[in-house]
């Protein structure tokens, strides 16, 4: 066997790791270690002199195993495994001993930290020892791409990559795309109306040659790896024939059947026929199989209704003209083969209705902010008119923020963007009802962006109350002539230290955007992990925050955490840039850490064909032994873990290299 | 008697996408806690092969942690549950070769669960410790 020659550096980063831990002390250890060549430590090992110290030592001192004890391996590896290369060494005869992460900076005592991250540093040798040249694997990269969810963040990325001549499909689990940012009026600080900056950006969607456009479709089960995923999507019976339906509206005008619409948050209805709004794109009705009439009675095998379709022929009122009503449509399964997923599932309004002291759901007059954004737009249920329950026009209206965010009993994160959205309906509220007074109750006022700040001084100009405080109740309990049928906020106002009585007409509730309900579905569906506010967890929070741990799977806009438009838009745009990345480079390099089988140990039993969760291995019937198709194994080694004769190698994670490990460990 | 504390060596296989980043965010979030555990990183707890225990406990392991993603949440999809499958298996061989029970834990860490690292750690540290270094109390405490 080859001799081994090995190089040990130890990394201070600065002083992340040197005022905890005694690197040069470390480095004088592993100079005794079997095998070790060279041992040094250097202030940083991942900057360029630090990986020329690796490659001199490569060539000079004809090193052939590397170990740099420093961050985390999924902080570096890359890094170091290029330098090795660049001296023509292969790649994977390196190994990273963490004494950062998992020791400088979680450990105090000095000694006790040092003595860890020499038995880190000896286990590491012990390990690399063992490592074998493996050829990273080059896959081909299928250029269509999925972007899931068709709000704001989804229509951004889809055609940023359409535009590139790459084939999107975009699907909504909505009949429409548009998502939230469809229902809002007017958008903060600049006040452009929501609807006319994104219905073009909707139609561009809808009409692109490139996108397929999958509305009221939902991802059922992604399979596959970076740039050969497949994807089976799943859209749902409309009950109506895309290809004949002009989105004319007359069927939702005759259909008598009448609930409450989702799009004005309650606040409105819709008919069992119904395009969600207006502007929804694609421009096509939708039939709710749960409200209609006929669709009800079908199921008891009555013929009723069926008027959107028919007409009411004796009043000469025609049904649909184009025969566009197909009651007998199922739901389709579809099969996709893309190279890159974006997802952009997006977020959930809190439901206030659990802080019963605020009055939500029992107390008329108390809104959410999203039915304030339906109540001040013109297309909304009162024209944009902001009424009340009554039909009257409040006379004071309040403002409560943070409801659900930055307190312990919901949500202890901030949503980011209710302060500013709150300004905005002070803004409506003072434009359309100048005699009205508006108050805001806040505990901080956060106005971080490009015109924010200067927004919020413009309505402390505009004549805005401003109180610094969570309101504590709000209650319809009057106790003096002024208050009677008026609701009262009850707050501290925590700058004058006084308590105080606001009696209000209106109450909005600036609600915390929560990870939708379906989050943890769709974590599993994409391989996402989830951060501890249960938001879907980035690669990098600072350095990777589109990339996820799944390769080639993006997350954009509030299914990552609150943010603003802006922000959304920018991060869609980054993902679309990531994936085109990986288009344009045509190929990806994937682990070449993957199990093989020994025929000549291989006994047949079949065992790992079962356990595998990937179908990678399959059983040769005139070799009566098992075999792995290492294209499709991700190389988690459970086959290894499991083979009764041992006949299974797991690359890189041998039982040989992880066995050395545990005895370095361990000394 | 010895009035210095024992310090028990444990070893931690985590599986590489959940439970190590886990332990990873512990580190970014600065969180402190005990310096016994070390870390053997595996791509899945799939891969942790009941030989492995044993090796640890042979080479001078006074615990042994293993970590995974919560069920559900595995990045290959079900290497998780058969970790879970194997475990009973694996505790009682252990048994019979004299490890007691508080010696070896299971536990799920999710990648942004640092805080629950911390605690397992903290946890099992004092845990083993009270049991004392396996070589020298080996088979006293089976039950058995």
């Amino acid at each position: 066997m080859e001799e081994r020659r090995i190089g040990v550096y130890v990394c201070h980063c600065g002083s992340n790791i040197a005022d905890t831990v005694d690197c040069a002390q470390v480095a004088e250890y592993a100079k005794d270690l079997p095998n070790v060549v060279v041992s040094r430590d250097y202030k940083y090992m991942c900057s360029e002199p630090g990986q020329n110290l690796i490659k001199d030592d490569i060539k000079q001192n004809k090193l052939n195993r590397v170990v740099v004890a420093s961050c985390s391996p999924r902080m570096h590896e890359p890094t170091f495994r290029r330098a090795l290369q660049d001296a023509g060494l292969n790649q994977y005869f390196f190994e990273m001993a963490n004494i950062r992460e998992h020791c400088s900076w979680v450990h105090t005592d000095r000694a006790a930290a040092t003595q860890k991250a020499k038995a880190l540093v000896s286990a590491a040798v012990r390990r690399v020892y063992h490592h074998e040249p493996l050829e990273a694997r080059e896959v081909p990269v299928n250029p269509n791409v999925l972007v899931m969810g068709g709000g704001v963040a989804g229509i951004q990325a889809a055609i940023e990559v359409a535009d590139s001549g790459n084939l999107v499909y975009l699907v909504e689990k909505e009949p429409s795309i548009g998502g939230h940012m469809a229902m809002f009026d007017k958008t903060f600080p600049t006040l452009d109306c929501a609807a006319c900056i994104l219905t073009p950006k909707m139609t561009i969607a809808g009409q692109h040659p490139n996108i397929k456009l999958l509305s009221y479709s939902e991802v059922e089960d992604v399979s596959g790896y970076i740039g050969n995923f497949k994807v089976r999507i799943k859209k749902k019976a409309r009950f109506i024939d895309e290809d004949k339906c002009t989105g004319c509206g007359r069927c939702q005008e005759i259909c008598p059947t009448k609930v409450a619409s989702e799009f004005e948050q309650g606040l409105g209805q819709r008919k069992a026929v119904y395009k969600p709004f207006p502007q929804a794109v694609p421009n096509k009705v939708v039939i709710d199989a749960v409200n209609c009439r006929h669709l009800k009675g079908r199921a008891q095998g009555k013929d009723i209704c069926r008027i959107c379709q028919k007409g009411i022929p004796n009043k000469s009122i025609a049904g649909c003209e184009t025969g566009a009503i197909n009651f007998d449509q199922k739901d389709e399964i579809l099969e996709v083969d893309v190279g890159n997923i974006i997802v952009a599932t997006g977020f959930q309004q809190f439901d206030p209705s659990v802080i019963y002291q605020y009055g939500y759901g029992h107390l008329p007059n108390v809104v959410t902010g999203l039915q304030f954004e339906r109540i001040s737009n013109a297309s909304g249920p009162t024209n944009g008119e902001i009424l009340l329950a009554s039909g009257k026009k409040p006379e004071a209206v309040a403002i409560l923020h943070c409801v659900g965010s930055r307190d312990a009993n919901y949500h202890k994160y901030c949503s980011r963007v209710c302060c500013m959205y709150s300004l905005k309906y002070s803004h409506l509220l003072r434009e359309k009802l100048p005699d009205a007074d508006v108050y805001q109750l806040y505990i901080d006022m956060r106005c971080a962006g490009s015109g924010y700040e200067e927004f919020y001084e413009r309505l402390q100009e505009e004549g805005v109350n401003f109180i610094r405080g969570r309101a504590g109740e709000i209650t319809d309990t009057a106790e003096s002539p002024e208050e009677k049928d008026k609701l009262i906020v009850l707050v501290e106002d925590t700058l004058v230290r006084r308590k105080r009585r606001l009696p209000v007409d209106m109450v909005i509730l600036s609600c915390a955007l929560k990870p939708r309900a379906d989050t943890e579905k769709m974590a599993r569906t994409f391989g996402l992990s989830r951060k501890a506010d249960g938001f879907f967890l980035e690669k990098h929070p600072k350095l990777d925050p589109v990339a996820t741990v799944t390769d080639g799977v993006f997350i954009v806009g509030c299914c990552q955490g609150p943010k603003d438009i802006p922000d959304t838009v920018a991060q869609a745009s980054a993902a679309a840039a990531r994936a085109l990345a990986l288009i344009s480079k045509g190929k990806v390099e994937i682990e070449a850490a993957t199990a093989t089988i020994d025929e000549e140990h291989c006994a047949g039993c079949k065992v790992c064909i079962e356990l595998c969760p990937f179908k990678a291995i399959s059983y040769d019937e005139t070799k009566k032994v098992s075999r792995v198709n290492e294209a499709v194994c991700k190389g988690c080694g459970v086959c290894v873990a499991a083979c009764p004769s041992g006949a299974i190698k797991g690359k890189h994670f041998t039982d040989e290299q992880i066995m050395s490990e545990i005895e370095g460990v361990l000394v | 008697m010895t009035t210095t504390t024992f310090e028990p060596k444990i070893v931690g296989f985590l599986c590489n996408w959940c439970s190590y980043t886990g332990a990873d965010l512990a580190g970014i979030s600065r969180k402190k806690f005990a310096p016994n555990v070390r870390v053997v990183r595996v791509m899945c707890s799939g891969r942790v092969e009941p030989s492995f225990v044993m090796k640890a406990f042979e080479s001078g392991a006074d615990g042994v942690v293993i970590l995974g993603c919560h069920p559900g949440d595995c990045h290959y999809a079900e290497g998780n549950y058969k970790t879970l499958r194997r475990y009973p298996l694996l505790k009682k061989t252990l048994a019979q070769l004299g490890v007691e029970d508080e010696r070896v834990r299971l536990e799920w860490v999710s990648a942004s669960e640092g805080d629950r690292f911390a605690a397992i750690v903290n946890e099992m540290t004092e845990q083993v410790r009270r049991l004392g270094p396996f070589h020298q109390n080996r088979g006293k405490n089976v039950k058995a």
